[in-house]
């Protein structure tokens, strides 16, 4: 079965509703398709409190005539103009004039001793456990990692009642300088960081400090921590542990999308390289919320051709990328923390691939090969980040990238391709028809 | 009166739990302190990214397998089964 849509969008967070929004507002026929079961994204995600913005851009997309694939995984780009998507139950082609990239980021994890222990996740995946109906009261929670979504989550699970019992940031504080000047020419950010400090208040705050192992039989019992060659072991119930994010690259790459320096290059008005391919947020650089809401509107009205507003929106998204500039320094990761990992620590988790398995190959492509690394399930989008940092490799995309860039049904891949989209709509019609003819 | 909290029943590995509309199957396995999988050499895992994107989270539910249990909401009567 297949569906046909002006303008498609791939994401509904910030990003992806703005664009979906915008479009849909310029008199487009949209679609918006998202793996998750509601619009929102990670940054967005249901249950427990929402900032007024997250509100306003809900509400305003719920009152927009769109399509909703929401719960629909794309996982392949059979042809030019289409995009093949699944549901838990159902398989479509999703046929669009433009495509508008809206995948997000995920968080970037490093292995160390002890990370597969159950209860030892990330920091958004902490929080999202939390949103998703995970009690948090009473219990023990250790922050760590690099990045501001650590005060935003400490923050979170605090105000549900967790005990935060170290807050612990990878970089050194001046680091951060820098990334606080940025901070103010961004009045908002301010606030939200003020208030996340407030709600944090009386958690020991470590920078330079990260886990060096995680302790337990079953689950996680204990962590322990180095500071400046000083260790200490904390009890906790969770190690919520996350070093920043990256952005999901594989439906770009899949695509085509020029991809440099791990982000998808656009112009002005969010053109990618890929004829008839807009990209907005987290792909092309780790800015937040409000510059993806930015980028979103401008690919939405330029795929909608409303150039000249969307060129209007160009102008102030230009001021905002002083603060992606300034992230990014803050959270460079500290060399130390490659020699985290020991020779038995699993570095591919799908497939239990250890730390010394690895070391001797030179490249992503020929460790897959050997030793199965990033050919489990999750497809190496958490062991791929983490090798690259680890051993150098180049990066793992573009260049291994073929499709399904998800596991999909095998009912799925088996659907036929040949015909184009109108053609297909006219089959399962006439499908349709004749089935309505049968006498019962 | 005591107000009516709205809640729905499901099984994990056999055990009844009731929880609130709007709970991932996720969070529903972490309440009855049970793992998700078995790693190939069998090590437990749980949720790790939460977000869909790792598949520590992978169980088996009404009978289908390799279901990420972070991206489903819990549904009345669901049965959710951990390896």
């Amino acid at each position: 079965m297949s569906e046909s849509f002006d303008i498609l969008v791939v994401g509904a967070g910030p990003a992806g509703i703005a664009a979906a929004v915008a479009a849909s507002a310029a008199g487009k026929r949209v679609g918006l398709v998202d793996d998750n079961p509601a619009p929102g994204g990670q940054i967005w995600r249901r249950g427990g409190s929402q900032p007024a913005v997250a509100h306003n851009w809900l509400t305003k997309l719920e009152a927009t005539p769109l399509v909703r694939l929401y719960g629909w995984r794309v996982f392949d780009f059979p042809r030019p103009g289409t995009l093949r998507a699944e549901s838990n139950s159902d398989c479509r082609d999703l046929c669009f004039e433009k495509l508008i990239l809206a995948t997000g980021a995920r968080e970037r994890f490093l292995p160390f001793p002890g990370w597969t222990l159950p209860n030892v996740m990330g920091a958004g995946g902490l929080e999202a456990l939390v949103r998703g109906g995970l009690p948090i009261n009473r219990k023990r929670v250790l922050v760590a990692g690099t990045g501001p979504l650590l005060v935003a989550v400490a923050a979170h699970l605090a105000r549900h009642g967790a005990v935060i019992v170290a807050l612990c940031e990878q970089a050194p504080l001046r680091r951060f300088i820098p990334f606080a000047a940025s901070l103010l020419s961004e009045p908002a950010k301010l606030l939200q960081g003020i208030e996340y400090a407030m709600a944090t208040l009386g958690t020991s705050f470590y920078t330079d400090c990260w886990p060096i192992a995680a302790i337990g039989t079953d689950k996680l019992e204990s962590v322990r921590l180095q500071r400046k060659g000083k260790q200490w072991e904390v009890h906790c119930d969770y190690l919520a542990c996350g070093y920043h994010l990256v952005p999901n690259l594989e439906l770009p790459a899949l695509i085509g999308c020029r991809i440099e320096d791990g982000f998808v290059m656009t112009d002005e008005l969010q053109r990618t390289s890929a004829p008839d391919v807009f990209c907005a947020g987290e792909p092309t650089g780790i800015g937040g919320v409000e510059l993806a809401l930015l980028e979103g509107q401008i690919a939405g009205l330029a795929a909608a051709g409303e150039t000249e507003k969307a060129g209007q929106l160009a102008r102030r998204r230009s001021s905002r990328l002083g603060f992606v500039r300034a992230l990014q320094a803050a959270t460079r990761l500290d060399e130390r923390l490659k020699g985290l990992a020991t020779d038995t620590t699993l570095v591919c988790r799908c497939e239990d691939v250890p730390f010394e398995a690895l070391r001797e190959h030179t490249s992503w492509r020929e460790a897959k090969l050997q030793t199965r690394c990033g050919m489990g399930p999750c497809q190496g989008r958490i062991c791929g980040v983490a090798t690259e940092f680890l051993f150098g490799w180049g990066p793992a995309l573009p260049s291994t990238i073929r499709p399904p860039v998800f596991p999909a049904r095998v009912s799925s891949l088996g659907i036929p391709g040949d015909g184009d989209c109108a053609g297909e709509s006219i089959t399962a019609a006439a499908i349709s028809a004749d089935v309505q003819k049968e006498p019962l | 009166m005591p107000e009516l909290v709205p809640s729905l029943s499901l099984k994990v590995n056999g055990v009844l739990l009731t929880v609130t509309p709007g709970t991932t199957v996720a969070a529903a396995i972490l309440m009855t302190g049970s793992s998700t999988r078995r790693s190939v050499i069998g090590e437990s895992r749980g949720p790790l990214c939460a977000m869909g994107v790792c598949f520590e989270c992978q169980v088996i539910i009404d009978g289908t397998p390799h279901q990420r249990s972070c991206q489903i909401l819990c549904v009345e009567g669901m049965d959710v089964r951990t390896s």
